[in-house]
């Protein structure tokens, strides 16, 4: 099965961070990345640019209305994702655990749904 | 060997009972889907209803049953859409029910489908009903109305429960050692609520409610049967064991309530005592300790006076201590103050209620108002004790228990 590991932090802390905090972090995501890797579980990942960058679009009446700004304001941001090829939610919980942004915010693990 | 029509109701009765579970977690653990598992299962069964009358029972009901039921389940994944999806697990059914045909046992995966029913990511209130039903097949309408819920709400949160293990792929597996007792613990916490449903009917006149006790225990053997070296397993099944051997002793000849001071040790069911301090033994010799063992270490001092005359309650009061630090449960500490009461008089119980009084989850729990009545009434306060009593009875469902309470009440007028 595929898992999506969707990771939640609060944006405002971690731009309050020193160089060497930050490298810190990058270096422990790039590990565990590499982890991933290696174990042959990734199948896609991506780092996202702060929600200060967000623009969200939705179509009402036939009209498409472009707001500026993330979809909803909430105290941990999506900052990430890891999408795993996992054999069940146990092995997906494990790799969610290991997930450096488990340890400052909280990971959403989600099923894929296939089509 | 085949059996005349007339035995066949009995014959199907007891081959749901000793294989429904069995034939549940054995398709389910293979597919991944507990319903799909459920729903081929009462067509197999609906089936044997119409087959075994006419051609007399199979000399292996169980492997007819898992056959027909897998027949089934590869008949409903034609008609969906994903048949690629559920050929391979299908296939592998297949092949092994041809290995164990007619003659061997279906494997007993019924431990991976408990843990399956307790996984972590399943909502905790749901755990013991699901057990229920995939272990035992019971229907939602009976889970409802013992754990007092609407059969509808019952009925959707089951499925609720089962679409998500089967969506977010929660595996049919006995956690490994590392993680093994906190997920235990989740089972054997299903499996007392299971017990305690029934346990909370004493007279066991509802026979619907009597039986989850006996579900309860026979959940406890067959854990502790699969995983025999676990004490928390052992603990509970010897603490369940203690009160069943009592559940008699709990009314007279006039279905009026005993309460356990007078109770009269010759109705106690000696053998279920023996065997739970058997298995106490065992427990307690693995050297790890936890909150089953120590209720059941509670019961068993209870039970001590059978053999002394005498109840040991400054044991019982350190073990409730023990237990409370375990647990901070405040129904624990209500059993500490009454032990307390026991052993170091009514002043130091009331003490010890007191210290409690503000846990909010006490004001409509009766026992807390009963203990408090009669550490009053034992203090010499009948006034302050007739209107705890008479709290207490207002929370009581229980009709012989409410007579109790009652005459308790009306006997602190008399002194």
């Amino acid at each position: 099965m595929q898992y999506m590991l969707l990771i939640y932090g609060g944006e405002a802390a971690m731009q309050g961070r020193s160089k060497q905090e930050i490298d810190q972090v990058v270096g422990a995501f790039m590990a565990y990345t590499e982890a991933m890797k290696s174990a042959g579980v990734l199948v896609g990942s991506n780092r996202l640019r702060p929600t200060s960058t967000a623009t969200t679009v939705r179509v009402a009446d036939g009209k498409t209305q472009v707001l500026n700004g993330p979809y909803a304001e909430t105290r941990e941001q999506l900052g990430g994702y890891y999408l795993i090829e996992a054999p069940d939610l146990d092995a997906a919980l494990s790799w969610a655990s290991r997930c450096p942004g488990a340890a400052y915010g909280t990971i959403e693990v989600r099923p894929i749904w296939q089509m | 060997m085949r059996r005349g029509s007339g035995d066949v109701g009995a014959a199907a009765d007891a081959v749901v009972r000793r294989s429904y579970g069995k034939l549940v977690a054995f398709l389910a653990s293979r597919t991944g889907d507990v319903a799909a598992a459920e729903d081929a299962l009462s067509d197999a069964f609906a089936a044997a209803l119409a087959d075994w009358p006419a051609n007399g029972v199979p000399a292996n009901p169980e492997g007819w049953l898992a056959v027909v039921a897998r027949r089934k389940i590869i008949d409903s994944g034609r008609r969906r859409r994903h048949v690629d999806e559920a050929a391979a697990p299908l296939r592998l059914i297949a092949e092994e029910l041809e290995a164990v045909n007619i003659a061997a046992d279906i494997p007993d995966e019924r431990l991976r489908l408990m843990f399956a029913c307790a996984h972590p990511a399943i909502d905790p209130v749901i755990r013991a009903p699901l057990i229920l039903q995939t272990i035992l097949g019971f229907d939602a309408a009976a889970i409802g109305s013992a754990f007092l819920v609407a059969p509808a709400t019952m009925g959707q949160r089951l499925v609720r429960a089962k679409t998500k293990i089967r969506e977010a792929g929660i595996p049919f597996r006995v956690p490994e050692a590392s993680e093994l007792g906190e997920r235990l613990d989740a089972v054997l916490s299903a499996i007392y609520a299971v017990f305690a449903e029934g346990w909370s009917d004493p007279a066991g006149a509802e026979t619907r409610q009597r039986s989850l006790a006996e579900e309860g225990i026979w959940l406890g053997r067959l854990v502790v049967s699969l995983l025999p070296g676990e004490p928390e397993a052992l603990g509970l099944l010897a603490l369940m064991l203690h009160a069943e051997a009592r559940r008699e002793a709990r009314r007279n000849a006039d279905g009026d309530y005993v309460p356990l001071a007078d109770q009269d040790p010759a109705r106690w069911d000696a053998s279920l005592i023996d065997e739970a301090e058997g298995i106490l033994l065992r427990a307690s010799a693995m050297g790890v300790v936890g909150r089953y063992q120590l209720e059941a270490a509670i019961q068993s001092a209870h039970v001590s006076q059978r053999l002394t005359g005498r109840t040991e309650w400054g044991a019982i009061e350190r073990l409730y201590d023990a237990l409370l630090t375990i647990t901070g449960s405040p129904v624990v500490a209500v059993n500490h103050a009454v032990a307390i009461g026991e052993s170091s008089g009514a002043e130091a119980g009331l003490a010890a209620l007191d210290a409690i009084a503000n846990d909010t989850r006490l004001a409509a729990y009766q026992p807390y108002w009963a203990a408090r009545a009669e550490l009053l009434a034992r203090s010499g306060d009948a006034a302050a004790a007739a209107l705890a009593y008479q709290q207490a009875i207002g929370l009581e469902s229980d009709p012989a228990v409410r007579r109790f309470l009652q005459q308790r009440r009306a006997a602190l007028r008399v002194n």
